[in-house]
């Protein structure tokens, strides 16, 4: 059962001058209930301005958007309410702290969605034990937190609107091995322990190769693969002339189909890929 | 031969005061670096975030002094106050937010601003920019701005402002930590391009262990210190320490490191896909 729909979307940057650009080209996708979605894509491909498409923060040219069966953009439709359920975390969401205090922070989205300030407050408490950010935390300044920690109260912004759908454009951008891992841990937590679906836009391949169910590859405002993460790895060779680079273990898995090995091309962890090679030398 | 760069001991403490000017806490973020660079070389300083090696960093132009110990750049002490301009002349600076320095309204008027202080004349600067502009590879964007560059291309605008100061050795701050894999090997490539033809020092401060497999020398730095050094190829066949320092290991590397562990004869510290490939083949035939 879909939950956002678009259908035959289309996004034009200012149309009719000098400036024209097609940052979105006939986008046909739908997403369910309790998926894990990564968004590839190089630099200006258009995953950003998708994602927004999906919450309503920028309005197809043509095409429509469809949260529950509804155009998003129809007369008196709620769009307020719409991106507490569709919530995006931004690129660099700590930027975005200003608060006093941590939970103060989380608990603005809630308030703004009509909650008192104690239930407000509740939820923002809630979504910050969700990203596993020390209680102590909690009343400190954002400020005083590491560069992960803001990240995560970030994050815990957005959940604290309980949305139906998680977007995060680029969560680890910027952050260590650790932070990136426990960044990536926790959005599969929630996917897992709370059936949100979530859609990760993504430069790294390993992440999604890691985490998501299946791939879309934006390139040059068009879907160019819409597919499990398996079979659009399949496209190293395509997906390089896109400036884009398959994971590293698939260039050792084809490298040794194409000298006749008895090897998948797809792995999703190095102990996968061991299995593969120690099968086909039969150990 | 005389090093390019030298630490000798080098410790830094962050103090924190109170009201009163006591110290109130300290943090020792560099502690007891040694540290020797030839001219010439491409050396790698990894570290997971925290580690100490942005700190480190700054000492190699005298943005900070030691609190203990002695930096000398191409043999000048960093604590001589006279020898200020010199040092920053010699080693340029290129840090990891592309956007916090570029200054200019055209890309060359931005790499023009080093130069201009240096008080030469105009014909002079304009020639340097140009050249700056053509060692990395944005000659045709000298007259636009800089807004309209992808992250990469302003790396390389901040590239071309050392070079056009006629620095011998670009510290480059992890240089790409914010950029997406196409600017990454963009800025990567000029790096070694400028070593290779220009013979300029190069020191790249990463975590992507991916980005120091061509470098001559690495250190890995852990609290502050200097916890592993040697090759590429030492360094990558430690995995497991890799791992307990929080780096990332190349998944190529890993996978060797499996197999080895699982029997195959195959040598420590793998580096590219292409050498597994060709051992195991080696291993197939027997």
């Amino acid at each position: 059962m879909s939950i956002l729909k678009l259908d035959h979307v289309n996004y034009i940057y200012e149309a009719g001058t000098a400036f024209e650009h097609h940052a979105l080209t006939d986008i046909t996708v739908e997403f369910g209930a309790d998926e894990f979605v990564g968004i590839i894509g190089h630099t200006g491909s258009g995953k950003s301005t998708l994602i927004q498409m999906c919450n309503g923060l920028e309005k197809p040219t043509s095409g429509t958007v469809l949260f529950h069966g509804e155009d998003i953009h129809q007369k008196g439709y709620d769009l307020k309410s719409l991106r507490c359920k569709v919530g995006l975390v931004f690129q660099y969401p700590e930027h975005q702290l200003f608060a006093e205090t941590v939970r103060q922070d989380a608990a603005f989205g809630p308030m703004n969605q009509g909650l008192s300030r104690e239930e407000a407050l509740e939820r923002a408490s809630a979504a910050l034990a969700l990203t596993r950010l020390p209680e102590e935390l909690y009343d400190c300044s954002p400020f005083e937190l590491s560069g992960g920690q803001k990240r995560r109260a970030a994050i815990a912004g957005v959940l604290a609107m309980e949305p139906e759908i998680l977007m995060l454009d680029e969560p680890t951008a910027g952050l260590d091995p650790k932070g990136r891992d426990e960044i990536l841990d926790l959005i599969a937590g929630l996917r897992r322990e709370r059936s949100m679906t979530v859609l990760l836009v993504s430069h790294s391949m390993e992440d999604v190769a890691k985490y998501a169910d299946r791939l879309l590859v934006m390139d040059d405002g068009k879907l160019r693969y819409h597919d499990t993460t398996e079979a659009v790895f399949a496209h190293y060779k395509e997906l390089e002339e896109m400036g884009l680079r398959a994971p590293a273990l698939s260039y050792v898995l084809h490298s040794l189909k194409e000298k006749g090995w008895p090897v998948g091309t797809y792995a999703s962890s190095p102990e996968e890929a061991r299995d593969m090679i120690l099968g086909a030398l039969g150990k | 031969m005389e090093h390019m760069i030298e630490t000798k001991d080098v410790s830094f403490e962050y103090r924190q005061y109170d009201d009163n000017g006591n110290v109130e806490t300290v943090r020792r973020a560099v502690d007891h670096v040694d540290l020797y660079v030839k001219p010439g070389q491409f050396i790698a300083i990894l570290g997971h975030n925290g580690s100490g090696k942005s700190t480190l960093a700054k000492h190699l132009n005298a943005i900070l002094l030691p609190t203990e110990g002695t930096v000398w750049i191409d043999g000048k002490d960093t604590a001589d106050q006279r020898k200020l301009l010199e040092i920053r002349r010699t080693t340029g600076m290129v840090f990891q937010n592309p956007d916090n320095q570029i200054i200019g309204s055209q890309v060359g008027e931005d790499v023009a601003f080093g130069p201009e202080n240096l008080g030469r004349e105009s014909s002079w600067i304009r020639r340097k920019v140009e050249e700056s502009l053509r060692a990395v590879g944005m000659e045709k964007y000298r007259n636009k701005s800089p807004n309209h560059l992808s992250g990469g291309q302003k790396q390389r605008v901040a590239i071309a402002g050392t070079v056009a100061m006629g620095s011998r050795c670009i510290v480059l701050d992890e240089p790409t930590a914010m950029l997406d894999p196409v600017g990454r090997r963009e800025v990567l490539d000029i790096a070694h391009r400028l070593n290779r033809e220009d013979h300029t020092t190069v020191i790249l401060i990463t975590h992507y262990m991916e980005e120091v497999i061509d470098a001559d020398y690495i250190y890995v730095m852990d609290h502050g210190a200097i916890a592993m050094e040697g090759t590429p190829r030492e360094i990558f066949s430690r995995v497991e320490r890799l791992q307990q320092l929080r780096l990332d290991v190349p998944q190529v590397t890993i996978l060797a490191h499996l197999l080895k562990k699982a029997g195959l004869d195959i040598p420590d510290g793998i580096l590219r896909p292409e050498e597994l490939v060709d051992r195991l083949e080696e291993l197939k035939k027997g």
